[in-house]
């Protein structure tokens, strides 16, 4: 396959490259290294600029109003948009829109108007409610969050652990155990209005992730109706698994953004640092770091190419994007930590945003499952699935 | 495992002999006046120069005499922050005055138990 991008697709590099070097990195260096917003002024100033280019709601599909965006082109752009301080879990600070994983193009019309258009409009935020304090890398198995019929609805009992914007939402996307007899195939998923009884935003959960935090759920006695059931009764592990297979592509694209900063800032940093009478760039050891770097930088970069064009062309991509996600995420570590190591003193200090991607980047190895599980879907390809 | 939410610790009487004993660490920080009532949630994030110290010397020469200080040593002091602004929300049904004139551009709810 060619990864080379074509014409058209460069233009878009440039464009949002320019956009990330010349609108967000300079605004950037006046807040505080650990922020995850711009000020409600720049946010609007910079939003108008990416509905100016065309680019606004990057995720949303054509026929909801989204740019004609292709996956291998999107990932492209999402490797320019995490090349800044904020870029792996805040990319360009939300300005080019999307609602992430609660987008529910599944919903019937009476949801789509109440929910998706407001969301994909940027009038709603919603959040996804999937991991637990039982475990989130196994959600078949591990949901422990009940719903029961009651008045023609359902009764939620349980508590969601990890959920990140819940606190700001208006509405999340809630998967609970409809049938304990049945594992993955006992799992519905339920629209949840914020503001609906019983439902609780307990706690900020603190992680490495200082910036960007998660919160934890609880759900008690919270009733909601019929009409807010995603798609049907016992098919949501479906519709979670469905945004977890696809955010893999997007979440690789994203480490190799920040790796490819880390490694850029890294050279620049070897060519002029000179010790014991020697430019660091002229030490193997050094020279090593940087090669190392730049083979982790390009197997990720090929495989996640690999995966978005099998999804481009409709053909299977569960394996394709395990293996780039893990590429991404494991070798996206390496390089920044590389990158630290390469920089000394200052590689360490919040001067510089490498300890902030180091951080944040250790997270990409257990979010959105971890290396290890993507190791068991690569595994039962090798081995043939009726191995399970 | 217990998780405190609040900041609990006793006050101290905020003048610029207490805050120069501060670390120079990153953490939050809440000012109350002479009851004990909350005026404001602030953070020494990484760009106070010498952080806690630095904030509450730079309270205390702003606000005078009359008011109390309590302080947390935190990495996380930005999403500490912005809980304890939620929790101070939840509980009292506003933000502390003084936190309230210019308040953070985003802040969630929470209904701590």
């Amino acid at each position: 396959m060619d990864f080379e991008p074509s014409s058209e697709q460069q233009m878009l590099i440039d464009q949002v490259r320019r956009f990330v070097r010349e609108e967000i990195i300079p605004l950037e260096a006046k807040l505080d290294p650990d922020s995850s917003e711009l000020p409600p002024d720049d946010f609007k100033r910079l939003t108008d600029k990416t509905k100016a280019m065309g680019l606004f709601g990057i995720d949303i599909p054509r026929e909801f109003g989204g740019p004609d965006i292709d996956i291998v082109t999107r990932v492209l752009l999402a490797i320019e948009m995490a090349q800044h301080r904020a870029g792996l879990y805040v990319p360009c600070y939300g300005t080019f829109g999307g609602a992430g994983l609660a987008q529910i193009f599944e919903a019937n019309e009476d949801q789509k108007e109440r929910y998706l258009y407001p969301t994909l409009r940027g009038e709603k935020k919603a959040f996804f409610g999937l991991t637990e304090p039982s475990g989130g890398s196994d959600p078949a198995r591990a949901i422990q969050t009940r719903a029961e019929r009651k008045d023609n609805g359902w009764v939620l009992n349980g508590s969601k652990i990890f959920i990140s914007n819940a606190d700001r939402a208006q509405y999340g996307i809630v998967f609970a155990r409809t049938d304990a007899s049945k594992g993955r195939a006992g799992i519905t998923c339920f629209i949840v209005d914020s503001d609906t009884p019983g439902f609780h935003v307990r706690r900020v959960v603190h992680t490495l992730r200082s910036s960007h935090y998660a919160t934890e759920l609880e759900f008690k006695d919270c009733w909601v109706s019929d009409h807010q059931v995603l798609g049907e009764v016992n098919k949501g592990f479906a519709v979670a698994n469905d945004r977890l297979t696809r955010q893999r592509i997007p979440y690789a694209a994203g480490c190799i953004g920040v790796a490819i900063a880390a490694h850029e800032m890294a050279i620049e940093w070897a060519k002029m640092r000179t010790t014991f009478g020697e430019k660091l760039a002229n030490r193997q050891a050094v020279q090593w770091m940087l090669v190392d770097n730049e083979i982790d930088i390009r197997t990720a970069r090929h495989f996640t190419l690999e995966a978005a064009e099998k999804a481009r062309r409709g053909l299977p991509f569960r394996t394709e994007a395990a293996i780039a996600k893990l590429t991404a995420s494991e070798g996206g570590g390496r390089v920044v930590d590389r990158a630290m190591q390469i920089h000394g003193g200052m590689g360490m200090t919040k001067d510089l945003p490498l300890e902030r991607w180091y951080r944040e980047m250790r997270i990409r190895r257990v979010g959105e499952g971890p290396s290890e599980v993507q190791r068991m879907v690569i595994a039962r390809e090798i081995l043939g699935s009726n191995l399970r | 495992m217990s998780i405190r939410l609040r900041l609990d610790k006793p006050w101290q009487l905020l003048t610029a002999e207490a805050a120069a004993r501060l670390p120079g660490q990153l953490g939050v920080y809440q000012i109350a006046d002479a009851k004990g009532a909350i005026l404001y949630i602030g953070q020494a994030g990484a760009r106070s120069p010498f952080g806690l110290r630095s904030e509450l010397l730079r309270e205390a020469k702003e606000r005078g005499a009359g008011c109390q200080f309590r302080v947390e040593v935190n990495m996380q002091y930005r999403s500490r922050w912005f809980e304890l602004l939620m929790v101070h929300q939840a509980d009292h049904g506003a933000l502390p005055p003084d936190n309230a004139k210019n308040p953070p551009p985003v802040l969630g709810r929470l209904s701590p138990a």
